[in-house]
């Protein structure tokens, strides 16, 4: 039983169910083991709102910027050729980084034949660390106006200590933010609800596991709106769904005051211990 | 001295582009010797990001000392002022009509963009 689990959630649509899956997720696991949770929605953490955690420490999260000694700068543009992300850019007499749009990947300060470029800090947000009860919590505040939120999601993950079981709650969409996200979770699951614009997405979502080779659960929320397309989804893709929350009233209404779906209706822990052994099996296989 | 205008066509009689990063070429006219020719941005024109940046440094290249366009965003404002480019926005009509209002003096340079980030993305 003490094998170790990374369990990452994710949706390709906004609002569907993550953090509701992700925090009753962590809170069933905390029966069964050391828990660690990491928000990784960094543009909006939410996590907190159900897990109400004690924050303990809080760091800001650099990225390294390229910096220009003009003095070594011959010119020779080699800089502006090697970036994928037009973030540096030789004019005339000068070159003139682009900070917001460096990612930070360290090739124009390596690859300078002058050595003129070095590393400088650039704040792009914190991270913020603490406990919710059994369950270490994590998670990350990109600063407003921010866009590079990839190299932040890695300084949450690097927060994560060694535990029985990691569950990350995922960004929404299927961009590099999402895949950062799920890239190293031994199993995903792919929350949706049962209605077109689910479906549309879920489709997305599953091309994205299936190309990053992690295999893949799915959760629908809202059960019994829309229609039966994305179970025949899920068995065309050989996807299991591994448990379905209605919609019910009563739960968004626990949802609005902030207490987790298993907190408000215990007899869902069972459920959710159940859907954490099915991937528990999955990650096994 | 050399200017960049923005075009959406490949001669003096096609209309200004509105945009500057991604404008589909630039005519280079030399306003000493009456020659142009036409650089493409056509790689530019679909860029993820940067696209500005990029027709800046093209731009700078070329030798140009003043664009005339539409708009210009921040980031190539920037790139631009760093190569000694001034920009002249809110240039509308044919190329060679901007050429004329240029050369005649009515123009002003911008002191700062003239539009924000990313707003030839939508057009």
């Amino acid at each position: 039983m003490r094998t170790r689990l990374k369990i990452a959630v994710a949706s390709s649509k906004g609002g569907t169910g993550k953090t509701t899956v992700a925090t009753s997720l962590a809170l069933a696991l905390a029966d069964a083991g050391s828990v660690e949770f990491l928000d990784c929605d960094v543009e909006e953490p939410n996590a907190h709102l159900f897990l109400k955690p004690t924050i303990e420490r809080r760091e800001a999260v650099e990225l390294p910027v390229p910096q220009v000694d003009e003095a070594k700068c011959t010119l020779c543009g080699r800089c502006a050729e090697v970036c994928q992300f037009k973030a540096i850019a030789v004019l005339k007499d000068t070159v003139l980084p682009f900070p917001e749009l460096c990612h930070g990947c360290t090739g124009c300060w390596v690859l300078c034949p002058e050595q003129a470029i070095s590393p400088a800090g650039r704040e792009i947000g914190a991270v913020e660390s603490g406990r919710a009860g059994r369950i270490g919590f994590h998670h990350g505040w990109l600063r407003i106006g921010e866009a590079m939120s990839p190299p932040l999601i890695r300084a949450v993950k690097r927060q994560a200590r060694q535990a029985d079981f990691t569950v990350l709650d995922a960004p929404p969409g299927t961009s590099c933010p999402v895949v950062e996200s799920v890239k190293d979770a031994d199993v995903v699951v792919l929350v949706t609800e049962p209605t077109p614009f689910g479906l549309n997405d879920l489709e997305l979502a599953a091309d994205m596991v299936a190309a990053l080779d992690r295999p893949a659960a799915v959760v629908i929320n809202r059960a019994g709106i829309g229609n039966g397309r994305v179970s025949d989804f899920c068995r065309s893709r050989g996807l299991p769904l591994l448990l379905e929350v209605p919609f019910d009233r009563r739960i968004a209404e626990a949802y609005s005051r902030g207490e987790p779906l298993v907190a408000a209706f215990p007899e869902y822990l069972p459920k959710f211990a159940e859907l954490c052994r099915s991937l528990q099996e999955m990650a096994r296989r | 001295m050399k200017i960049a205008i923005t075009t959406s066509g490949k001669d003096l009689d096609a209309p200004v582009d509105p945009r500057f990063g991604r404008a589909k070429s630039f005519v280079i006219y030399d306003t000493e010797s009456d020659q142009w020719s036409v650089l493409d941005n056509a790689q530019n024109l679909n860029a993820a990001q940067g696209a500005g940046i990029q027709a800046a440094t093209a731009v700078v290249k070329a030798g140009a000392e003043a664009v005339l366009t539409g708009n210009c965003g921040p980031k190539a404002f920037r790139a631009l002022s760093a190569g000694r480019v001034k920009v002249y926005a809110g240039v509308s009509g044919t190329v060679r009509e901007a050429v004329e209002k240029f050369l005649s003096g009515t123009l002003r340079p911008a002191a700062q963009a003239s539009v924000g980030e990313h707003a030839g993305m939508g057009l």
